[in-house]
């Protein structure tokens, strides 16, 4: 199967295979008004399989969403048809609005206004903790 | 701008430091009289503590300070549905330092963001209560005159106890710390403990269901509540309740200079027969609660004697 290659914009390589929609969706790239083309469980030789992202237009991609989603995606920039820069996003120290604390009597349960923030605690194992009440983040 | 929000944001430095102040507070208490004259504390409780309370007020008030603040949610502007953020704010215009409790986990350090005046965690939820840490440590050196190469039971729940996690972490930073953690299953340590502060530094430690066969064993007891609604089923409560209650008898096989210890309040954990016995730490322990918390007060607000 093929996809025309893009002149100017962003390719997410690299993507786990399945996570490519929830990508698609945690980025808002269902906001965008240009082409994308999401290529689900493409031949990989390092993973045997993936998903692909292509982005025909540049926007500032937040890495660190992506890098919580998925951190061994890759971020391609295209421009005028050739690869400008290319690199792995990787786990982020802190998310800030991307997960929700589930823990009823966590602060921020019951104050609306205060952001959701979670901290890298363990790399090795993705471990998260609410920076208000240290409760790990489930479902990551 | 210091804040006491974790136990852990203190370092073991700073602990002596802390202890050290909190007993020249008890052995010269008129020459601290009068070193926050002037300054202010609140004490902002969004849930009913007396105890703590008290001891903060009372530390103040020896400290020859002025204090302020409310003592439920109902007599604060948190009915009115104002954010944590803003109440700190406001108090901040009128203190110099803020002891806060709060149901919720994390009020206190939402508050830390907000403000430039010293805020203390007084106990947040199940989460931390530095103040109560900063207490058994402090009774546990005066009691036994170190901080390490000691064995200690910690009995009851231990699955929920706050003060029993807080002690765990703090503990575990001084040397030839033993630990037995004496509980029904239901209610063991959480394996979040066992394996980032145990296992990863390599504490030994235990786990056993009666208290009375590590009585002989154990240089301190750090006793907890077991409440009836932790147990899944009524027969094992039955069961297992009397193997959690501390009573002249168990006594008998524990060492003459064990030191027992409780965060208080206590319902009928510990018999009040034991109360006469010299290892008895608990009513002390209580009184160095307020010594450590004027050596804290002190030392946020930068104040010397």
């Amino acid at each position: 199967m093929n996809i025309d290659s893009i002149k100017n914009g962003i390719v997410l390589d690299h993507i786990t295979a399945g996570k490519g929609m929830d990508i698609y969706y945690q980025l808002g790239l269902d906001k965008l008004d240009c082409s994308i083309a999401i290529i689900q469980n493409a031949k990989s030789n390092k993973l045997g399989k993936k998903d692909i992202i292509k982005i025909s237009n540049n926007f500032d991609i937040d890495l660190d969403v992506l890098g919580y989603v998925d951190p061994n995606a890759t971020v391609c920039i295209i421009e005028n048809g050739k690869l400008k820069s290319k690199h792995k996003v990787g786990l982020p120290e802190v998310i800030t609005n991307i997960a929700r604390c589930k823990n009823p009597r966590c602060i921020t349960s019951i104050e609306q206004e205060i952001d959701h923030t979670f901290k890298l605690v363990n790399r090795e194992n993705k471990v998260y903790r609410c920076i208000y009440c240290e409760s790990k983040l489930k479902n990551n | 701008m210091k804040h006491i929000i974790d136990p852990m944001d203190l370092s073991v430095d700073d602990v002596d430091r802390l202890l050290n102040l909190a007993d020249n507070i008890s052995l010269r208490p008129e020459k601290y009289r009068e070193v926050c004259r002037y300054k202010k504390l609140a004490t902002l409780f969004f849930e009913p503590s007396t105890r703590t309370r008290l001891s903060f007020e009372a530390a103040m008030l020896e400290l020859g300070g002025s204090v302020l603040g409310f003592s439920s949610a109902d007599s604060s502007s948190a009915v009115k549905g104002e954010s944590i953020a803003d109440t700190a704010r406001i108090v901040a215009c009128y203190a110099d330092i803020i002891a806060m409790r709060h149901p919720k986990e994390g009020a206190p350090y939402v508050a830390s963001r907000h403000v430039d005046i010293p805020i203390i965690n007084a106990g947040d939820g199940g989460h931390n209560h530095p103040t109560q840490t900063l207490t058994d440590l402090l009774t546990i050196r005066r009691e036994k005159g170190r901080l390490k190469n000691l064995t200690i039971g910690f009995c009851g729940d231990l699955k929920f106890g706050r003060t029993v996690h807080s002690l765990i972490k703090a503990l575990s930073r001084y040397e030839d710390i033993s630990f037995i953690m004496i509980s029904p299953e239901e209610l063991q340590i959480p394996e979040y403990l066992k394996k980032d502060v145990f296992e990863k530094k390599n504490i030994p430690f235990r786990e056993v269901r009666e208290m009375e066969e590590v009585m002989p064993e154990l240089d301190i007891i750090y006793m907890t509540r077991v409440q009836r609604e932790r147990f899944f089923n009524e027969a094992d409560y039955v069961r297992l309740k009397d193997s959690y209650i501390l009573d002249p008898e168990k006594l008998k096989k524990a060492k003459e200079d064990l030191s027992i210890l409780h965060p208080l309040p206590r319902v009928n954990e510990i018999s009040v027969k034991v109360d006469e016995d010299p290892r008895a730490c608990y009513f002390r322990q209580a009184l160095n609660g307020k010594h450590v918390r004027m050596a804290l007060i002190m030392d946020l607000l930068g104040v010397t004697a």
